[in-house]
């Protein structure tokens, strides 16, 4: 592959607001019209408009055009393989679409009174009651729309029952591989982030922990697996000792993925963990979203819950508050298409079919893992579950690879970069997740793909150094794109 | 080459005594290489207090976010605003232009405890 082959059509092409014909005005006023009750300035007194909103001036098939080209240029697990570690880009089957958009769900308003949505409502309930199986966690709350705000909702949720103890406390311990989001969801509830190192095995250093642990401790926030793709073989004397000086025991549940019907949260002797629906439940993920982040938690937290929950009593299903319930931490009831699309990726894969995705994802993993330890160094030996980590320190060494350099390379070949740069105590780390859903063949594409990189970061560092050559736009350059940051389009037609 | 002229702490700071007393304070240039470009630069407040082995403020590359330790404790007299404008000005010269605070020390013993540059670029080896 060389870059002498750019088609003509990868050109950065005009945004919507510049195509068309100025001239060819098929937008009208832009100004709402005066209703035959009362005038707009009646009705609204200084906010009617003056001039028509600047609207783009384009025919539909200009807008067909526009829309097909950027779905052309972009990528997703629809494309081609997409292995983000952490991020579980998994394929998200078509049913799961088919199923939210039923007319009696898509339908649905959400200020119709209960007895109208029973069929939802059980739903939902039967939703709460797989999470609760998978997790070994007894209450659950469907509210947080994303991995993040179930993050802070739990954490909300333990501050709460402190507060009520009257014993506030102030720390939080997050371990050297957490996700970014741990640490922030600390600072917005108010405490204060201890960090504690990581052991040679990769997981929790003990005596770190231990010292650590005191009475101003309000919760421990842990992947397990981590971030390095590592069960954490200490996890229930962690969570005991936890647990003995007061503090709760919160699971990022961001890597459910490789544990579904294997292990549970609950029975690790967590206290409390949000689920990422979007990774280990086949919802939309990223831009595709809205996200949806569920809460499940212990006996002692479920009063804390954000509300609405669903229950069943007697006159069917019902929406209720927790008792001493921290609040609503989202408007109605959560992303309800999303958590549809979960409960019938569930139900279609069944008990069964959910511990086999996680096995299959662990193998998948486990199996790029062995093959690539030769072309790149391999910093924890250890049998991975549904990620792994490499580095490409030697690359770097050697020729000046980095492994950002290897990221772009990969897009050349028509596969998303991994993650790179994370977890941070890995050096020129690259996180590798390829997921259940790839097959056999295109797992032994990208080995043959990310040994044929290996083997030119040897022979012609340059290549990989430039890369890529093949997409639409070449090597950003992401230092200016943070330090000048410009997102907003501005008319270059000051009359428009 | 690290200079002579000068404390090191093991997160990779370093720290300088002026002709005033005064403790200024930067990130190794081993610290600028391993987070590449540099884009931001979260600084302390003027008065604020800094205290050994705490985090004082943050440095985001194009890589990660990282957290900036202060290897003394004291008063924050000056912070490097330069970097506001122009944070790519540690990866230049981490040495010099591209300091990040001045602090009037409390004790100035701590300083026993922090490393000379053989024993940082040892350090660093190690790592």
């Amino acid at each position: 592959m060389t870059g002498e082959h750019r088609h003509a059509d990868t050109d950065c092409r005009p945004l919507i607001f510049e195509l068309g014909d100025p001239e060819w005005s098929c937008t009208g006023t832009g100004v709402v019209p005066d209703s035959e009750e009362a005038s707009i300035e009646e009705l609204f007194p200084g906010m009617h408009r003056e001039c028509p909103p600047n609207l783009p001036n384009v025919s539909e098939l200009d807008i067909m055009r526009h829309y097909s080209r950027l779905a052309a240029v972009n990528f997703g697990v629809d494309t081609g393989m997409y292995p983000l570690g952490s991020c579980t880009m998994k394929y998200n089957p078509r049913l799961n679409e088919d199923v939210c958009r039923l007319p009696g769900f898509a339908g649905l308003h959400p200020y119709q009174p209960e007895a109208t949505v029973q069929g939802v409502l059980e739903l939902l309930a039967g939703l709460q009651a797989a999470l609760i199986e998978i997790t070994g966690l007894p209450a659950v709350s469907l509210q947080p729309s994303a991995g993040a705000h179930g993050e802070h909702t739990a954490l909300l949720c333990i501050r709460a029952h402190h507060a009520r103890n009257g014993d506030p406390r102030r720390r939080v311990l997050i371990p050297d591989t957490a996700h970014g989001t741990n640490p922030a969801t600390v600072s917005l509830c108010g405490y204060e982030t201890q960090t504690i190192p990581s052991d040679a095995s990769g997981g929790v250093e003990l005596a770190a922990l231990r010292a650590a642990l005191d009475e101003d401790v309000a919760a421990v926030m842990l992947t397990n697996p981590n971030t390095l793709g590592l069960f954490d073989l200490n996890i229930q004397e962690i969570t005991t000792a936890v647990r003995a000086c007061g503090a709760f025991s919160y699971c990022d549940g961001a890597n459910l993925n490789a544990i579904m019907g294997i292990s549970r949260p609950g029975d690790m002797g967590f206290d409390a963990l949000h689920v990422n629906l979007h990774k280990t439940f086949a919802t939309p993920h990223g831009g595709g979203g809205p996200g949806a982040g569920p809460v499940c938690v212990s006996e002692q937290l479920a009063p804390y819950l954000p509300g609405p929950v669903v229950q069943c009593g007697p006159d069917g299903f019902t929406l209720v508050k927790p008792a001493d319930s921290i609040g609503r931490v989202r408007s109605f009831y959560g992303n309800v298409g999303v958590l549809i699309r979960a409960y019938a990726y569930i139900l279609s894969s069944g008990g069964d079919g959910l511990r086999a995705v996680s096995e299959q994802a662990v193998l998948s993993a486990n199996y790029l893992m062995a093959r690539l330890r030769n072309a790149y160094a391999l910093p924890y030996e250890r049998t991975c579950m549904h990620e792994f980590v490499l580095s490409a320190s030697r690359q770097k060494k050697a020729n000046a690879v980095r492994a950002l350099d290897i990221g772009k390379r990969l897009l050349d070949y028509g596969i998303h970069p991994p993650t790179v740069y994370f977890p941070l105590l890995v050096e020129e780390a690259l996180m590798i997740e390829p997921t259940e859903t790839e097959p056999l063949s295109s797992l032994d594409r990208f080995i043959s793909v990310m040994m044929a990189i290996a083997e030119e970061a040897e022979s012609d560092p340059d290549v990989p150094k430039n890369a890529p050559y093949t997409t639409v736009v070449r090597r950003l350059d992401e230092a200016r794109a943070a330090r000048e940051l410009d997102l907003r389009w501005t008319s270059s037609d000051t009359t428009a | 080459m690290n200079p002579d002229d000068r404390y090191y702490h093991s997160e990779h700071e370093w720290v300088k005594i002026d002709d005033d007393g005064l403790a200024v304070i930067g990130i190794t240039d081993f610290a600028q290489q391993q987070l590449g470009e540099i884009v931001f630069v979260e600084l302390p407040e003027v008065g604020s207090t800094l205290t050994a082995g705490q985090v004082y403020g943050e440095v985001e590359s194009v890589k990660s976010v990282s957290e900036l330790y202060a290897p003394v404790t004291g008063q924050v007299t000056q912070v490097n605003s330069i970097l506001s404008d122009f944070p790519e000005t540690v990866n230049a010269e981490p040495y010099g232009e591209g300091w990040i605070v001045k602090v009037r020390m409390s004790d100035t013993r701590v300083l026993d405890s922090l490393m000379t540059s053989a024993q940082y670029s040892t350090h660093i080896g190690e790592e």
